[in-house]
């Protein structure tokens, strides 16, 4: 369609006003982005220099107040990455090499249901089934390895702890990264599973030397792009756990780090005044930080053209 | 692959087959698990005997976790280290698959039996004004989810369409590869994020504290913008160039020729990805609760006071329990289990547009 030609095409007005609008419209993706980042950051502003005197949800200054938060949701996406990424991998190849081939398809929608379940309905669930059902489990753990740092008493008696936080994000996060893993998967040429097999190696062998070694990039985008999703969930997290602001590392307790969603989500419709662009400011921190591990994970994508990525 | 051992060879030859020598027969590993459960089931028996309800959870979750040593260590003693590693492998990336569907089976259970105690008539015909306790229904969070959902829908499609449209074919040189790019990173942008773009945007014009429908589909539409252009540009490239080349051949201007044979061609599949982004809005909760907020009446105005939305129903009905909080939560599961059919039945007609309209390629 680019190739040059000499004779110039003749110029109708239909032309004009449709590739107008089609600029018009991708343009308006930018003017988005940079409207978010600058209302954001306009609201943002008188919070970096307020103290504990114009707003009353501040201890001292602004940094005391997101820096818990940070660390908070920074330890939950972590802890949902540990438990998603080995699973992701594990269901991603059950369904491209392991599951029958008519199977396939409908597996991988039974693992992309997952995904359309509302982040809401999550937080019911974890609260109602979740919690109640790992909470014996958390005491057991406590009584027989309390001498591990991460599992020191005492047990939270409601189990909606930042573990089980984690477990939620965990599942919430689990289609996307099988998804993305699944398609570079079944991406690896035949060519490569075909002699590796006829080479007398096992499915795990061909796995091992022909599929996992292409499909790394994979691996680390899907992670990545798992690991914005984990840090910016908001409702189940605030739905879930049952925080105090503390900085622990303890998985059982009930004194639990707040994330920065669910933190907004939780006090946001009560604030008033500074309180509200505090929360804007700590909002805009998330977005910066999503946004940074989103361009990571595109940047490794895009460093395989073959890969068009599964959004 | 490697489990190619037929039957009728393995059982009726009395000469030993060299092909299966040394091979673990293929009903083994059902037989191991089998027993691993029985054992399991044994062991949470005699817990039971000591006075414990049994468990089934338990009995099952122990007999799949001696089933991955056992079936290795069968594996090692018949079939060498090698394939004892694949039959482990095989093993763990099922119990993966399985893990996998534990919360889903368990949440779809949840919620329908929680659900179905408030599914009822009055659930769907009354507000929740002037109720306290029993009684009282969802109708203005479902009327608030779909005039917001609509006209997100409304403000994302033209601009997601019309920038795909650009991507696929006026794009080229930096402008198009910058808006991919963002396009790929608004995909991220976490949803409170969006929601506090959409309030401080209307707080900053309309003064402080405004919350509006309007706001929330605006908060809505960030999110839902990037899903469309993802999805509608991967299915406008899917149109064979030869469909276009022939209708320049015919003379045809080329926005004619998008309007006319590029978007026909390429509707079904940019219905079935319009359909998944609203899908995939409608059960957003945290950017409605702070752009849109909630309320107890009817409001059918998307530019006056606040709007519900089933997501924030959900969570206003758990989250603000009155007295007695049996009633709050059944609605909030009664809704919940509203919101979750609406988002399995846009999911099913997305697949069911693709299905019976995609075009035939004649491949």
């Amino acid at each position: 369609m680019s190739t040059t030609t000499a004779i110039k095409a003749k110029q109708r007005p239909g032309d004009r006003v449709f590739s107008g609008s089609a600029v018009f419209a991708g343009s308006m993706i930018l003017v988005t982005l940079a409207a978010v980042a600058i209302f954001l950051i306009v609201q943002s502003i008188p919070a970096f220099f307020a103290t504990g005197e114009d707003a009353s949800i501040l201890p001292t200054n602004f940094w005391a107040y997101v820096g818990p938060l940070v660390f908070g949701t920074v330890w939950a996406a972590t802890l949902a990455l540990i438990m998603a990424i080995p699973v992701s991998i594990g269901i991603a190849l059950f369904i491209s090499h392991y599951a029958p081939r008519r199977l396939a398809s409908v597996l991988g929608y039974i693992v992309d249901l997952l995904a359309a379940v509302p982040s809401v309905v999550f937080g019911l669930w974890g609260i109602g089934v979740l919690a109640p059902a790992v909470q014996p489990l958390y005491s057991w753990l406590v009584d027989n390895l309390g001498w591990f740092p991460l599992y020191s008493g005492p047990v939270s008696g409601t189990g909606r702890t930042i573990l089980t936080a984690g477990i939620v994000l965990a599942v919430m996060v689990l289609p996307i990264m099988t998804a993305i893993c699944r398609e570079v998967f079944l991406q690896t040429p035949v060519l490569h599973e075909e002699a590796a097999l006829a080479l007398g190696a096992t499915r795990w062998e061909m796995i091992r030397t022909a599929v996992l070694p292409f499909g790394r990039s994979g691996i680390i985008s899907a992670s990545v792009l798992g690991l914005g999703r984990a840090l910016g969930e908001t409702m189940a997290v605030a739905m879930v756990l049952s925080a105090s602001g503390a900085v622990t590392f303890q998985l059982l307790t009930s004194v639990n780090p707040s994330t920065i969603a669910a933190n907004i989500a939780l006090s946001f419709p009560e604030a008033y005044g500074m309180n509200v662009n505090v929360l804007i400011a700590t909002g805009l921190i998330l977005f910066i930080v999503t946004f940074a591990v989103n361009a990571f994970a595109r940047w490794i994508v895009s460093r395989r053209k073959e890969f068009s990525g599964a959004n | 692959m490697t489990t190619t051992t037929k039957p009728d060879t393995a059982t009726a030859v009395p000469i030993e087959n060299s092909l299966t020598a040394g091979r673990l027969p293929a009903p083994a590993p059902w037989i191991i698990l089998g027993a691993a459960i029985a054992v399991g089931a044994a062991v949470f028996g005699v817990l039971a005997l000591a006075g414990n309800e049994f468990n089934w959870g338990g009995a099952l979750v122990v007999g799949a976790l001696l089933y991955i040593p056992s079936i290795w260590l069968f594996s090692m003693l018949v079939e060498g280290r090698r394939r004892a590693m694949d039959r482990l492998v095989t093993a763990l990336v099922t119990g993966a698959f399985v893990l996998a569907m534990i919360p889903l089976i368990s949440l779809t259970i949840t919620v329908v039996t929680y659900g179905l105690a408030r599914f009822d008539a009055e659930f769907f015909s009354y507000s929740m004004r002037n109720v306290t306790g029993e009684g009282g229904g969802a109708l203005h969070a479902i009327v608030g989810t779909l005039l917001i959902t609509g006209a997100a829908a409304i403000i994302s499609i033209p601009i997601g369409l019309m920038t795909s449209i650009y991507l696929v074919e006026y794009g080229r040189g930096r402008l198009a590869r910058g808006i991919t790019f963002l396009v790929d990173v608004m995909t991220g942008i976490p949803s409170i994020v969006a929601g506090l773009f959409a309030y401080a945007l209307f707080s900053i014009f309309l003064g402080p504290g405004t919350r509006t429908g309007i706001a929330g589909a605006v908060a809505l539409s960030v999110l839902m913008i990037p899903v469309v252009v993802r999805s509608s540009e991967e299915m406008l490239r899917l149109v064979p160039n030869e469909l276009r080349e022939a209708a320049y051949a015919l003379g045809v201007p080329k926005w004619l020729t998008i309007v006319k044979v590029v978007l026909p061609t390429s509707i079904a599949g940019i219905t079935t990805g319009i359909t998944l982004a609203i899908a995939r809005v409608i059960g957003e909760t945290a950017p409605l609760l702070i752009a849109a907020g909630f309320t107890a009446s009817m409001n059918y105005n998307l530019f006056d006071g606040r709007m519900s939305s089933l997501p924030v129903f959900v969570y206003t009905q758990y989250a603000n329990q009155g007295n007695p909080p049996e009633a709050y939560l059944d609605r909030a599961w009664a809704a919940a289990l509203t919101l979750i059919l609406i988002v399995m039945a846009l999911n099913l007609i997305a697949r069911l547009v693709a299905r019976f309209f995609a075009p035939k390629f004649g491949r």
